[in-house]
């Protein structure tokens, strides 16, 4: 196999695995392995990984409340991301994030946040220290069509774009923000279009297909990392499943024929197809990489499974120095 | 040595600290080439020039947030709140942020941030421009809390709040920052979480802090004939209830006096742990004395009848003293 074909094996067992810990997960919930708040990447798989492709490990990436493929994507520990959703010591963040707050600075990855559209001021501040640094880096800051409409946003951009930071606004426009479809949300449905009021590049990518986010992106990241400022790429994508675990959609927002179209329109499917089609894998093949993120996916459990707990009394004890009053 | 005023102090310790680590730099409304609207920053953009000493737009979110980030990065950011009622626009990156990064990460990462906010009250400013709010950033755990009563102190505990690992709010009351102090030509720091006994006695304590400390020693020298043992808290997280309980053990008595209004206020926490840690110390009931509760009004006449004063310290303090109103 070339290592082009290789690489598109990679990206679609990727993509598959960031759709089976969303599958799983909701089933360890059920089974009280998981606690908490868990919200679903489901069906924007596409996004993070066609961004993240594009990254250096020590390049930055700020996540969502909605940030499972995020961190997979970038690269993180599948066994600790696994072990962080349970609460255990051996997570991403030790246990004391959880699903929302998943962190690997080593990676670059500074965070889901439980705060939608909290992230994007922060982003700009990894962008600030780099261009302060001169360390060629790149910030890239998902958030989402309903963070889109904090006022937070336009701060970050205005602020961005006016000192040219090494900044990727990500914005999957999922079209739901929370309960609520975005067309009783968005003025503009075309978020991308933003960009304009800022002198920004604002470009808007089919979040679905694989490869056009691969390609956008990496003409943004380049110009970020160029210094040539900060881009908005709008990914038109959908959330195939509710905001999260116990809050479910009304089923008037969601009409048949539209779940149906963007069913059509899976980027897993769309992209496997695509491999089929072009000659760089059977059915079989897939088929037998399923089977490995089928596996991968199990190891990962146990791992998490087994881990221990977080130390009450390390925890008791850094408190009492951190929050000392 | 050579007089200086608060604002001169200030300057100069965030010179020092520029020039002692290149990590450190400003970034805030007006603070470049303006030199800040109190001219606290003034010469930092000629010597260090704009990506040390950064103008921003009036985005408080905006650049508080950057702050996070930045600080996530490794670089150390101190920001200003031109006035703190301002402040409210960027609660979400101080609290949900800067405040709990550290620990959601799994202390992954330290957040050196400090916010220098000018407050203060009795200057006709109104009802947005006259708060002091330290009471809500000491109750969210995370902050230290600053609040120097001189240009002395406020260099060498500026200087600590810069190289302190932790979210700082440095607040600077506006009617301090014009009184003269011999300040040394040598480098000093002063430790957070220390007060300064700024006078001793054997019948009485007052503590207080930033505005509070003149008004009180005016009130003391009313009274030659009280014994009173006075404390500047200078920090308020940490508290320094090892000076505190100490001085209530030999006085039995015990008033606190500040600015913030005395309801869920500093006053109502010392009086929690003194009773807690102290009780049996005490020979009255501890009273806390601040601001009326209200919005500030303007008018003059207004404005003087809900602020502390020398007279209403006299009073609270004789009746301490003496058990009769």
């Amino acid at each position: 196999m070339s290592k082009k074909n290789e690489q598109c094996r990679q990206n679609l067992k990727t993509m598959m695995i960031m759709r089976e810990f969303e599958r799983v997960i909701k089933d360890l919930a059920n089974e009280g392995f998981v606690d908490g708040a868990v919200h679903c990447y489901t069906g924007e798989e596409a996004c993070a990984l066609g961004v993240c492709l594009n990254l250096n490990d020590d390049d930055y990436v700020f996540s969502t409340h909605r940030g499972h493929g995020h961190a997979i994507a970038k690269g993180l520990d599948l066994k600790k991301i696994f072990a962080e959703l349970m609460g255990k010591a051996s997570g991403v963040s030790g246990g004391y994030g959880g699903s929302m707050h998943l962190f690997d600075t080593k990676l670059g990855f500074m965070g889901g946040n439980g705060i939608v559209g909290g992230g994007v001021t922060v982003a700009t501040g990894t962008a600030y220290a780099s261009k302060y640094l001169n360390d060629g880096k790149v910030t890239v800051c998902f958030f989402s069509e309903g963070a889109s409409n904090e006022g937070w946003c336009h701060e970050a951009m205005n602020m961005a774009s006016l000192w040219k930071l090494p900044i990727i606004f990500a914005c999957e426009n999922n079209l739901f923000a929370a309960t609520t479809p975005s067309y009783k949300t968005l003025a503009n449905p075309d978020i991308f279009e933003r960009a304009k009021a800022y002198d920004m590049v604002g470009v808007k990518c089919d979040g679905n297909d694989l490869d056009e986010c691969i390609k956008v992106s990496k003409k943004a990241i380049d110009r970020a990392r160029r210094g040539e400022g900060p881009t908005l790429i709008e990914f038109k994508t959908y959330r195939v499943e509710g905001h999260c675990r116990v809050i479910r959609d009304l089923e008037i927002f969601r009409p048949k024929d539209v779940v149906a179209w963007w069913a059509d329109h899976d980027p897993i499917k769309v992209y496997s197809e695509r491999l089929v089609e072009n000659g760089v894998l059977t059915k079989d093949e897939i088929a037998v990489i399923a089977k490995e993120v089928d596996a991968e996916i199990k190891e990962a459990i146990q791992f998490g499974k087994d881990a221990p707990r977080p130390s009450t009394e390390e925890f008791l004890k850094k408190i009492s120095e951190r929050y000392a009053i | 040595m050579k007089k200086l005023h608060m604002l001169d102090a200030i300057n100069v310790a965030i010179h020092e600290e520029m020039e002692r680590d290149d990590k450190v730099f400003v970034i805030a409304e007006d603070v470049g080439e303006y030199g800040g609207v109190w001219n606290a920053t003034r010469g930092l953009y000629e010597k260090y020039g704009a990506l040390r000493s950064m103008d921003t737009p009036i985005s408080e979110a905006g650049f508080t947030g950057l702050c996070v980030g930045a600080a996530m990065a490794g670089l150390r950011p101190v920001t200003e709140i031109m006035y703190m009622d301002f402040i409210t626009a960027c609660m979400d990156q101080l609290v949900n942020q800067a405040a709990k990064a550290d620990l959601m990460s799994g202390w992954q990462m330290e957040l050196p941030i400090t916010l220098r906010a000018q407050y203060g009250s009795g200057s006709r400013e109104a009802a947005q421009h006259s708060q002091s709010l330290e009471s809500w950033f000491c109750s969210v755990p995370g902050f230290k809390v600053i609040i120097p009563s001189n240009a002395y102190d406020a260099k060498g505990l500026l200087k600590s709040a810069i190289r302190d690992n932790t979210p700082c709010i440095f607040m600077e009351n506006r009617n301090l920052y014009y009184d003269p102090v011999e300040i040394p030509d040598e480098e000093y720091l002063i430790p957070l979480g220390k007060a300064s006994v700024k006078q001793e006695g054997n019948d009485l304590t007052i503590v207080t802090y930033g505005i509070g400390v003149p008004v009180c020693e005016k009130a003391i020298k009313k009274m030659p004939d009280a014994s009173i043992e006075l404390i500047d808290l200078r920090t308020i997280v940490p508290l320094d209830m090892e000076t505190v309980l100490n001085s209530v053990k030999k006085t039995g008595r015990l008033l606190i006096v500040h600015e913030a209004s005395a309801g869920f206020s500093v006053g109502s926490e010392i009086i929690r742990r003194v009773v807690e840690q102290g009780f049996d110390y005490l020979d009255a009931e501890p009273l806390v004395y601040g601001n009326l509760r209200t919005a500030m009004p303007f008018s003059a006449n207004l404005e003087d009848s809900v602020l502390i004063t020398p007279e209403g310290v006299e009073e609270k303090a004789r009746y301490l003293l003496t058990g009769v109103c």
